[in-house]
């Protein structure tokens, strides 16, 4: 089941791949806006890279969470789903595991070329690719919960980011520190970590209320 | 007494009516002495000079933000686990008023920090999470009125409630080790470790004021909330009339 959910899911997005592309695009021109507005000086540049790349990332994974489930949602397979005997957590969490392959792994790959332009070096690179992947799956867990209330509402993407926002800041925080450490040459080790933790937290706990609030949505 | 008579909406209409002065009263005489003490008793602060009286509003705000938040997912939960329709209602009753107390606990403290700090606002960690709480307070109180159907904003508020629970140690945490790390102008709020007595007790029968205020307007607002929801009851119809 839960394999049958994650290929099924990245067969759907391999046939809407402008979607899943537009998300990368967005992250991509939100990054390079950063520079234009604050102007090409290297070090300041430099030094609000972690900041500016991981805010950029919560925005393109907020923004894919509206694909996680509003298509089953409007053409009923949802419902069928939340109908099987298997355990909605595993479906909840293949579709997330989907996501993420299609938005949190193309957007941390991608990541060292835009670092690039910000002038960071190797080391900081390879942190912030690790960061990105150690985090986005975390926002894409958080986020399902948000997605799962806001289901089928008017103004859904809105609220969705009211509601999610406020969530992400932990990974905000210690993603762009570890990035931060790895620039000043601090100790990384911590903040990489606290993100493990947390994206073990979530993989516990966020499934089950993101099925508790399906349930609420599809009542 | 059977207490769970009053679990029913139509029943604790009437009953909330009638606690709502004796909550409403003693916390305006407490308000008015809590400020006497606090503005006239009190002792001058010999640093802060008269500047630091702000504290006898802001202290108790953000305490009752706080507290507010983790009543507020509590009687969220009740309402979901027992589908009981009062305490849902109870919640959305007291996420206003939590997020009226968080806004006022931002408001003073940087009223507070002008004079002290020389800035109305600093990345410090308390006012970066109090913050990140009015955030959650707003996240819930938008969920709960963006969804027409009551059961399921009921629903839906409880489980975002309960997850922002969850949250809010590992937001503080957060936001403290990010703090630290930043070196930012991180000045204790309370700077000596003792305060006078007179001072403490000011805090004190605020916070007390406070707490009967809340009470108070939170059964106000669950009345007007129990009255739009049975309109369709009869009994409802009299009550409006």
């Amino acid at each position: 089941m839960f394999r049958w959910i994650v290929v099924r899911d990245l067969t759907l997005a391999w046939k809407s791949r402008v979607d899943v592309l537009s998300t990368l695009f967005f992250f991509l021109i939100v990054v390079s806006l950063f520079p234009l507005g604050i102007g090409p000086e290297t070090n300041l540049l430099r030094l609000i890279a972690p900041g500016v790349v991981w805010v950029a990332a919560l925005l393109a994974s907020m923004l894919s969470l509206g694909r996680l489930f509003a298509n089953d949602y409007q053409d009923g397979t949802l419902e069928q789903l939340l109908l099987t005997p298997q355990p909605l957590y595993l479906v909840v969490l293949g579709k997330v595991l989907a996501l993420w392959l299609v938005s949190g792994v193309p957007l941390a790959l991608m990541s060292p070329v835009l670092g690039i332009q910000f002038g960071l070096s190797g080391n900081t690179l390879f942190v912030l690719v690790v960061s990105l992947l150690l985090g986005t799956p975390v926002l894409a867990l958080i986020g399902s919960i948000g997605a799962a209330l806001t289901l089928g509402l008017r103004g859904g993407g809105l609220l969705l980011s009211i509601l999610v926002l406020p969530l992400y800041i932990p990974v905000l925080i210690f993603g762009s520190g570890a990035v931060d450490a790895s620039i000043t040459g601090m100790g990384l080790q911590g903040s990489l970590s606290l993100l493990g933790a947390v994206l073990v937290l979530s993989l516990v706990f966020a499934p089950w209320a993101t099925s508790a609030a399906l349930r609420i949505s599809l009542e | 007494m059977n207490w769970y008579k009053y679990a029913s909406p139509t029943n604790f209409y009437p009953l909330a009516g009638k606690m709502i002065p004796w909550f409403a009263i003693p916390s305006a005489i407490l308000f008015v002495l809590g400020l006497y003490v606090g503005f006239f008793v009190a002792p001058t602060d010999f640093q802060q000079g008269d500047a630091y009286r702000i504290i006898f509003i802001h202290v108790p705000s953000a305490w009752m933000g706080m507290f507010l938040y983790l009543l507020m997912a509590f009687y969220a939960a009740i309402g979901w686990a027992f589908n009981a329709r009062l305490s849902s209602m109870m919640a959305s009753a007291i996420s206003i008023t939590g997020a009226m107390f968080t806004a006022l606990s931002l408001v003073t403290g940087s009223l507070w920090g002008k004079p002290t700090w020389g800035t109305y606002w600093v990345w410090d960690a308390r006012l970066t999470s109090t913050l990140i709480l009015l955030f959650l307070y707003i996240g819930f109180i938008s969920l709960q009125a963006s969804i027409d159907d009551r059961s399921r904003a009921d629903r839906a508020g409880a489980v975002l409630a309960i997850v922002g629970v969850i949250n809010v140690p590992i937001i503080y945490f957060s936001v403290q080790w990010w703090n630290t790390l930043h070196q930012g102008a991180s000045i204790r709020l309370l700077g000596k470790p003792t305060i006078a007595p007179p001072m403490m007790a000011a805090m004190l029968i605020i916070l007390a004021a406070c707490w009967l205020y809340s009470i108070a307007v939170v059964l106000v607002r669950l009345r007007q909330i129990i009255v739009e929801r049975e309109q369709t009851a009869a009994w409802a119809a009299e009550a409006r009339a």
